[in-house]
C-alpha cells in the first residue's frame, strides 16, 4: 500500500524536479539546435514511458495487493499481447533512433571549404594552431617538441612557416564561421568539450581526430578537458572566445607565425645587467630577494616564467588586486622596462645568476627565519601533488609551465600560495595558467597545511634549473 | 562398469562422503553451499570497503576544500577503485561466487557442482584477487587512479598517481580474478547442462538460472578480452612493448614507445566491458523475476519470452560494446552501427519490464520485504533503463558524455538495480541458509532508506550533467557556467549518500542478528515451487537430497492453478499427489502446466 502510494508520489517528484530545475542546458551557442531537439523528443518519450510504467505499476499493486480471499490468475502467456507489446516497443524504439541517426550524419559530414584550426591538448594545458595564409598545417612529430618548437612542426615542411601559434590557453573564432576542430594529444587521452557548443570529442595521441560547429554567439566560453587526463585533470581549462568578424582579423593579426617564433634576438645579458640596476634595492645585488623589502628571489629563475610574468606586471595581468599591495608596487616598477626586448634581457641575466656563497648563507637564514614554521616531513605529503608539474625537486618545468620553487624564500611561497587561494592572483582572465594554481592551491586546505609544503620547498636544495 | 561411466547425473548413487572436520566443513569446503558463502562474505567484505570510497568521494564533492586527507590523487583513486570493485569483486562475484553457487545445484536437482575441487580452487583465487587489490592501498604510490576504465596512456604514466605498484597490482588481481571466474564459469556451465534432475528441462528452469547460465556464458566470452588487455598494458609498462602507447611526451619528457593504439585498449576494455553490464544485469534479472513470482502468488508471465529475451540480451551484449566510445576518436561511421544494435537490444529488455508488470497483474501481491525491493528494482531500472536509450542515441551523447549524466545513468541501471535485487534475493533465500527470516522491522527500515535515498542522490545528479558538469573531477572551481547552486545540490547528493551508506550498517546488523536470534521460518516459508524450498532436510545439508534426487514433473512458476488447492505445486511433487479442491476432483493431472 505505503509503496504504491511512495511511487505515484515519486512519479509526482520527479516531474516537479523537472520542471523546477534551474540546473538545465546551457543556452546554446552554436549551430547544434539539432542535438537539442534530439535531447528534447527523447526525453518526451522516455519521460511519458517512465510515467507511464512507474503509475501502471503503483496502480496494479494497489489493485492486486494481497487479500487472502482471493486467488492470482492462472495465464502463462498470451501471445497476442506479447506480439503487440513487442511492435510497439519496435515502433517507438524506431522513431527515437531515426532522428538520433540523421542528426549523427550531420555531425561526421563536414561541409566543405571550412576553416580549419588544430586544439593541441597536454598535460594539462591547451594550445592551438591556425593553418596561416597557406590554409595547410604543418607537419608535425612528437619527437619535434622542445622549448623551442612546442608544437613539434616540421621545419622542413613548407607548410608549416606560417602556420599561426596561440601558445595561450584562449582560442578566438569568428562568429558564424563554420570551423574543423582537428584534435592532437601530445601525451595522454584528453577531451574537448564546450558545453555551450555541445559537442565534443576525444585527443587521441598518435592520431587526429575532429569535430566541427559554428559558433553563433559572441562570447567567452569555458573549454573543459573532460577525459580523465591524470591528477591535474580538472584544472585542464581553457577558453573560446567568439568574436566578431573585426575582432578576429584584429587577433589573428596579433599571432606570430611559426617562423617568426624561431627568430629571436639574443638577449643581451649585460644590456639585461644594466637594466637590473633599478631593481637592485628592492631585489638585492645577486637577485637574492629581501624579505625586509617584499621582494621575492629571482637568481636562476626561468628566463620563461620571468618574461612571462614581467609582462604580467607591465600589461596589467598582475598587481592589479587591490589587496596585492607589493604587487601593485612592482607592476608600477615594471614599466621601467620599455620593450619586450628589455624584458628579454633582464630575465637573461637573472637567469645567469648562480647564488654566490652570500646568497647562499642568505637562502640558509631563510631556512632558520620564523616564517617558516611547517612540518617538513607533513609537507612533503601536501607536495606530492605538487610535484606533477613543478618536479619532485620543485625545479621548475617548462613543459608543464611551472616555475621553479625550491630555494625561494618561504614568505614569498607562502603569500603567493595564499594569493592564489583566495584569487588575488591568477584570477585575471589573461592570466594563462593563473587558474590551474588557483584551483590546485585549494589542496592546502588550512595554513597549517601551506606552512608545511613551504617549509618542504625549503627543504630541497636549491639547484639551478636544468636549461635546454 | 564400463556402463557406469555413462549413468546420467541424476541417475547416479549418491556417492559423496562428508566432511567431519571443522576445517573440511567451513574453510577447505567443496560444497557448494559454503563455497557461495564465502563467495558472499568476502565480497560484502570488500563492497564495504567500496561503499566507504564513495562516501569520501562524496565528501570531497559535496563540501570541496574541507577534508585535508583528499586530495586530487586520492580522489581519483577513490574514483577507481571504488568502481572497480563494485562492478567487479562485488557484483560479479556476489551474483555468480555467491548466488549461482548457491542456487545451481539446488535448484536444478544436483548434489553439488560437478567440479567441487575446482570450484573450491575458485573461492581461494578469487580470495587472492581480492588480496592482490586491497594490497595496492599499501604500496609506494597507492592505488591506480586511472579510472576504473584503466585506460592507457595515462594509466601508466607518472601523471597518474598509482601509475607504478598501483596500476600493476590491480592488472595482476583482474589476471588473477579472471583466472578464478574460469574456474567458476565453466563450472556452472557444466553443471547446468549436465546435471539437472530428471525431468529438469531447460524450459522448466526457474528464471534465475537462466539468468545465471547466461551471463556465466557471457563472463566466459568477454573476461578473456579483459585478461589479453591487462596482460598486453603490464607489457607495456614493465617490458617497454607499445601495444597501447605511440610516440608521446610525459610530463615534457619525450618516451621511448611508438605504433600503439590507446583506442585498442579501449575497444578490448568494452567488448569485455559492456557485456559485464549484462554479467550482472542478467542474473539480476533471473532472480527478481522468481522473487515477483513467488510472492505475487502467480506464474511469471511469458516464461518463454522471458527466456529467448535472455538469450537475445546476452547475444546482443557483445555488438554494442563501442557505445561507449562514441567520443572517443574511432571511426565516426562505428556511430551508425553501435547506436541501432543499443537501442535494438532495449527492445528485450523492455518486454522483460513488461512481463514483470504483467505478472504482477491479477496477482495477489503480498508486500514482504523481498517483494518491496523487486518493486523497487522495477522502478529504478526502468528509470536507468529510459536513460540509457537516450545516451545510446549516439548524438544525445556528445553533450552528455563525461558528465554527471552518464554517472548518474550507470549508478541507477547497473548500481542501485542489481543491489535492489541482491538485497529481494538475500531476504528472500536468508530462511534457506539459516532456517530463519531477517527481521521484518529491520528489513523494511533497510529498504525505504535505500531506495528513497538512491533515489535522492541518483535524480538529481542526471541534472548536474544536462548543465554539463563533467565526471572525475576533484573541483569545479569557479566555472564560468556551472552556478553555485549546483554546489548546494552536490552536498545534498552527499548528504543522501551518507544516509544511505548508514542505512546499509542496518542491514549488517540485520543479517547477523537474524542468523542466530531471527524468527524460525519453518520449510518453504515462501510457498515457492522451485527445488531449492523442497530438499530432504532445511536448511539442505551436504549433498542436499540425501539418498534419492529429486524428479521434476513442470515447471517452477504453477502457483495459484486453477481448481488446485494450495496456490503452489512444487516442481517435484508428483501428478498424483496434487490435491484438488473437493468439488473439482475429476479434474486429470496436467492441466495448469500443458505447456511447461
Amino acid at each position: 500500500m505505503t509503496i504504491a502510494i511512495v511511487i505515484i508520489l515519486l512519479v509526482i517528484a520527479t516531474l516537479v524536479f523537472h520542471f523546477i530545475s534551474p540546473w538545465w542546458f546551457t543556452p546554446l551557442a552554436s549551430n547544434w539546435q539539432a542535438i537539442d531537439d534530439t535531447i528534447n523528443i527523447s526525453l518526451w518519450v522516455v519521460g511519458a514511458v517512465f510515467v507511464a510504467v512507474s503509475l501502471f505499476l503503483a496502480f496494479v499493486i494497489l489493485k492486486y495487493r494481497h487479500n487472502k480471499d482471493r486467488r492470482a490468475d492462472y495465464e502463462p502467456e498470451n501471445s497476442k499481447l506479447e506480439g503487440w507489446l513487442t511492435i510497439v516497443t519496435t515502433l517507438g524504439v524506431a522513431a527515437m533512433l531515426a532522428p538520433g541517426l540523421v542528426v549523427w550524419g550531420q555531425f561526421i559530414s563536414v561541409p566543405e571549404n571550412i576553416e580549419v584550426v588544430e586544439v593541441v591538448g597536454q598535460q594539462w594545458h591547451w594550445s592551438y594552431r591556425l593553418p596561416g595564409k597557406d590554409g595547410k598545417l604543418g607537419k608535425t612529430s612528437i619527437k619535434l617538441i622542445s622549448e623551442e618548437n612546442p608544437f613539434g612542426i616540421d621545419v622542413n615542411d613548407i607548410n608549416g612557416a606560417d602556420d599561426l601559434l596561440i601558445k595561450s590557453n584562449e582560442l578566438h573564432l569568428q562568429i558564424d564561421q563554420p570551423i574543423k576542430v582537428l584534435l592532437r594529444s601530445k601525451d595522454v587521452l584528453h577531451n574537448f568539450a564546450v558545453p555551450q557548443f555541445r559537442v565534443k570529442m576525444d585527443l587521441v595521441p598518435g592520431a587526429i581526430t575532429f569535430v566541427w560547429f559554428t559558433p553563433t554567439k559572441l562570447g567567452r566560453y569555458e573549454l573543459l578537458c573532460e577525459e580523465l587526463c591524470g591528477i591535474a585533470h580538472f584544472t585542464m581549462r581553457g577558453f573560446i572566445k567568439v568574436d566578431s568578424a573585426n575582432d578576429y582579423q584584429t587577433w589573428l593579426a596579433s599571432l606570430p607565425t611559426f617562423s617568426q617564433t624561431l627568430i629571436h634576438d639574443t638577449a643581451d645579458i649585460a644590456q639585461g645587467k644594466q637594466l637590473y640596476d633599478s631593481c637592485v634595492s628592492c631585489h638585492g645585488i645577486d637577485g637574492q630577494g629581501n624579505d625586509a623589502m617584499n621582494a621575492p628571489k629571482l637568481a636562476g629563475l626561468s628566463r620563461w616564467y620571468l618574461h612571462r610574468q614581467l609582462s604580467y606586471f607591465q600589461q596589467k595581468i598582475r598587481g592589479q588586486n587591490s589587496k596585492d599591495l607589493y604587487g601593485q608596487q612592482m607592476a608600477a616598477m615594471s614599466v621601467l622596462l620599455t620593450s619586450d626586448k628589455a624584458i628579454e634581457d633582464v630575465s637573461a641575466y637573472l637567469n645567469s645568476l648562480i647564488p654566490t656563497k652570500k646568497s647562499q648563507v642568505a637562502t640558509t637564514a631563510i631556512k632558520n627565519m620564523p616564517m617558516s614554521t611547517g612540518n617538513a616531513i607533513k609537507g612533503k605529503l601536501f607536495y606530492k601533488n605538487c610535484a606533477y608539474c613543478h618536479g619532485e625537486q620543485a625545479q621548475g618545468n617548462f613543459a608543464m609551465n611551472a616555475p621553479k620553487l625550491a630555494g625561494q624564500h618561504a614568505w614569498y611561497l607562502k603569500r603567493q600560495i595564499n594569493a592564489y587561494q583566495q584569487g588575488i592572483r591568477g584570477a585575471h582572465p589573461a592570466d594563462l595558467y593563473g587558474k590551474q594554481m588557483v584551483l590546485m592551491s585549494k589542496v592546502l586546505h588550512d595554513e597549517r597545511a601551506v606552512d608545511d609544503v613551504v617549509s618542504y620547498i625549503n627543504s630541497l636544495p636549491n639547484t639551478r634549473e636544468i636549461e635546454l | 562398469m564400463t556402463k557406469m561411466d555413462n549413468v546420467a547425473i541424476a541417475d547416479q548413487v549418491d556417492q559423496s562422503s562428508h566432511p567431519s572436520t571443522f576445517l573440511s566443513k567451513y574453510i577447505w569446503s567443496q560444497d557448494h553451499k559454503v563455497i557461495a558463502i564465502q563467495y558472499s562474505i568476502t565480497a560484502i567484505a570488500v563492497g564495504l570497503v567500496a561503499l566507504v570510497l564513495s562516501g569520501m568521494m562524496r565528501l570531497q564533492l559535496g563540501f570541496p576544500n574541507e577534508f585535508s586527507f583528499i586530495d586530487p590523487a586520492s580522489y581519483l583513486q577513490f574514483v577507481t577503485m571504488h568502481g572497480m570493485i563494485m562492478v567487479i569483486y562485488l557484483l560479479t562475484a556476489l551474483l555468480l561466487g555467491g548466488f549461482g553457487n548457491y542456487l545451481i545445484p539446488l535448484m536444478i536437482g544436483a548434489r553439488d557442482m560437478v567440479f567441487p575441487f575446482l570450484n573450491m580452487l575458485s573461492y581461494w583465487i578469487y580470495l587472492l584477487s581480492v588480496l592482490v587489490l586491497l594490497a595496492s592501498f599499501f604500496v609506494s604510490g597507492g592505488p591506480t587512479g586511472a579510472g576504473w576504465t584503466l585506460y592507457p596512456p595515462q594509466a601508466i604514466l607518472s601523471g597518474t598517481p598509482g601509475a607504478d605498484a598501483g596500476i600493476l597490482l590491480m592488472l595482476a588481481s583482474l589476471a588473477i580474478f579472471i583466472v578464478a571466474f574460469t574456474m567458476g564459469g565453466l563450472n556452472y556451465v557444466t553443471t547446468i547442462l549436465q546435471a539437472r534432475a530428471k525431468g529438469m528441462t531447460l524450459m522448466r528452469m526457474p528464471l534465475t538460472l537462466w539468468g545465471i547460465f547466461v551471463a556465466t556464458i557471457l563472463g566466459l566470452l568477454a573476461f578473456p578480452a579483459l585478461l589479453v588487455s591487462a596482460i598486453m598494458m603490464i607489457f607495456d609498462k614493465v617490458i617497454g612493448t607499445s601495444f597501447f602507447m605511440p610516440a608521446i611526451l610525459s610530463l615534457g619528457e619525450t618516451l621511448e614507445h611508438s605504433g600503439g593504439s590507446p583506442i585498442l585498449f579501449q575497444h578490448l576494455f568494452w567488448f569485455f566491458g559492456h557485456p559485464e553490464v549484462y554479467i550482472v544485469a542478467l542474473p539480476a534479472f533471473g532472480m527478481v523475476s522468481d522473487v515477483i513470482a513467488i510472492h505475487a502468488r502467480k506464474n511469471i508471465f511469458g516464461y518463454r519470452m522471458m527466456v529467448w529475451a535472455i538469450i537475445a540480451i546476452g547475444g546482443l551484449s557483445f555488438v554494442v560494446w563501442a557505445h561507449h566510445m562514441y567520443v572517443s576518436g574511432m571511426n565516426p561511421y562505428f556511430g551508425f552501427f553501435f547506436a541501432t544494435t543499443t537501442l535494438i537490444i532495449a527492445i528485450p529488455t523492455a518486454l522483460k519490464v513488461y512481463n514483470w508488470l504483467l505478472t504482477l497483474w491479477r496477482g495477489n501481491i503480498h508486500l514482504t520485504v523481498p517483494m518491496l525491493f523487486a518493486i523497487g528494482f522495477i522502478f529504478t531500472f526502468t528509470h536507468g533503463g529510459l536513460t540509457g536509450l537516450m545516451l545510446g542515441n549516439v548524438v544525445i551523447d556528445l553533450p552528455l558524455s563525461d558528465t554527471f549524466f552518464v554517472v548518474a545513468h550507470f549508478h541507477m541501471v547497473m548500481g542501485v538495480s542489481p543491489i535492489m535485487v541482491l538485497f529481494a534475493a538475500i531476504y528472500h533465500w536468508f530462511p534457506l541458509l539459516t532456517g530463519r527470516y531477517l527481521s521484518n522491522r529491520l528489513g523494511k527500515f533497510h529498504f525505504w532508506g535505500t531506495f528513497l535515498g538512491t533515489y535522492a542522490i541518483y535524480l538529481p545528479m542526471h541534472y548536474l550533467g544536462f548543465l554539463g558538469v563533467p565526471r572525475r573531477y576533484y573541483a569545479m572551481g569557479d566555472t564560468d557556467f556551472i552556478p553555485e547552486s549546483a554546489q548546494t545540490l552536490n552536498a545534498g547528493i552527499t548528504v543522501s549518500a551518507i544516509i544511505v551508506a548508514l542505512v546499509q550498517l542496518v542491514f549488517i546488523i540485520n543479517v547477523i542478528w537474524s542468523t542466530f536470534k531471527g524468527k524460525k521460518s519453518g520449510r518453504n516459508p515462501w510457498q515457492a515451487t522451485s527445488l531449492e524450498w523442497q530438499t530432504a532436510q532445511f536448511p539442505p545439508e551436504h549433498g542436499n537430497w540425501g539418498e534419492q534426487l529429486p524428479q521434476v514433473y513442470r515447471w517452477a512458476y504453477d502457483y495459484s492453478v486453477p481448481k488446485v488447492k494450495d496456490d503452489f505445486i512444487p516442481q517435484n511433487l508428483c501428478p498424483k499427489e496434487v490435491e484438488y479442491l473437493a468439488s473439482d476432483k475429476n479434474m486429470t493431472k496436467g492441466e495448469s502446466n500443458a505447456t511447461f
